[in-house]
């Protein structure tokens, strides 16, 4: 109960938890990936795309998203420029 | 003209598909419509007690597909409305004694008899949930707003997908409307954007739910009831008709007002 102290405490409202825990879970239910089987792609498309050209990999974003009953991989995977490379 | 076969099915146990069942049996029941359940929980028969059945049962629904009975006889015909029927589930039996070919061969004989046939499927996504879908033309998947039945329900959903029942209609069952004003229980509008599927109809939580099953006599027969009305109301939506969700927060008291005007909606 007591949101107003929930508030005050900085405590988060159960039901976002709720929410926020069971968008994660049912990625990896529908997926059928752990988080770790997800973590070993996400190396494996970074060597991949490695191997081709330099990234930046502080900025890096692969993730599932949802989109209504099925799940798409998101890669945002930014790439160096020549002239940073050659500076850097 | 041919009946319509609904199943009512959640994974988890608990969450309120016999109630459901009974209720919309019920309330279909009540438009004049030719209604027959199936108790699908073979060896825990249930839909019996809470319909109010259970002192009538001669035969089961493993003495039909067994032929030990004729289809008219094992239906338990319910006193209070004119064409309500229930084929209780065998209790000395387990799930092995029904195959889903014997629910569809069934079905198909029970389409010639009444307009709607509702399945209440026992919990679990085993044999007994595969019985239970097989002849389906419709799957209402039940949950409540909370982690877990949310869960099951999603992983029911991704089956029914897999079986090609695809389409199902959501029921959210139990919803407590101060807790969901309190961020403390996930609200219709976070289950339905979790699950993505069609909404049919939101069940508030209901003491009378309890009493109700307590006498046998569901609670969509009590024209006052709230939940009782939630449950008339998926019945008009199964018949087609565009009813209104109920607005749950009706609580438009002093103490209501007091906390729109503090900004807490």
């Amino acid at each position: 109960m007591g949101s107003f102290f929930d508030r005050i405490t900085g405590r988060k409202r159960s039901a976002k938890s709720a929410k926020e825990r069971l968008q994660l879970v049912l990625i990896h239910d529908r997926t059928d990936m752990t988080q770790v089987e997800m973590e070993a792609l996400r190396d494996d498309i970074l060597a991949v795309i490695s191997r081709h050209v330099d990234i930046d990999p502080e900025g890096v974003h692969i993730d599932v998203e949802r989109d209504g009953r099925e799940q798409r991989l998101v890669a945002d995977i930014p790439l160096r420029s020549i002239a940073r490379r050659r500076s850097g | 003209m041919s009946a319509k076969i609904v199943t009512m099915t959640s994974g988890k146990g608990g969450v309120g598909k016999t109630t459901a069942v009974a209720n919309i049996a019920v309330a279909l029941a009540s438009t004049g419509a030719r209604v027959c359940c199936i108790d699908g929980d073979i060896g825990l028969r249930n839909l019996d007690v809470v319909m109010g059945l259970e002192n009538r049962i001669v035969y089961d629904i493993v003495d039909v597909i067994e032929g030990r009975c004729r289809l008219r006889q094992a239906m338990i015909r319910d006193k209070r409305l004119p064409e309500l029927y229930l084929i209780p589930a065998a209790q000395t039996r387990d799930k092995s004694a029904v195959s889903p070919s014997d629910m569809v061969r069934l079905g198909e004989e029970l389409r010639n008899e009444v307009d709607w046939v509702l399945i209440d499927s026992p919990a679990g996504i085993e044999r007994g949930f595969r019985n239970a879908i097989a002849a389906a033309d419709q799957v209402l998947v039940i949950t409540n707003p909370e982690v877990s039945a949310v869960r099951d329900a999603d992983r029911v959903i991704g089956l029914l997908e897999a079986e090609e029942k695809g389409n199902p209609f959501l029921i959210i069952n139990r919803l407590n409307p101060s807790m969901v004003r309190n961020h403390d229980m996930l609200s219709a509008e976070d289950v339905l954007d979790l699950l993505a599927i069609r909404l049919i109809g939101i069940v508030p939580e209901d003491e009378n739910v309890i009493v109700g099953t307590n006498r046998g006599a569901p609670i969509a027969l009590e024209a006052k009831s709230m939940a009782g009305q939630a449950f008339r109301n998926i019945a008009q939506r199964l018949l087609g008709q565009d009813v209104p969700f109920l607005e749950l927060d009706n609580r438009g008291g002093f103490w209501a007002r007091l906390q729109r005007i503090a900004g807490r909606k």
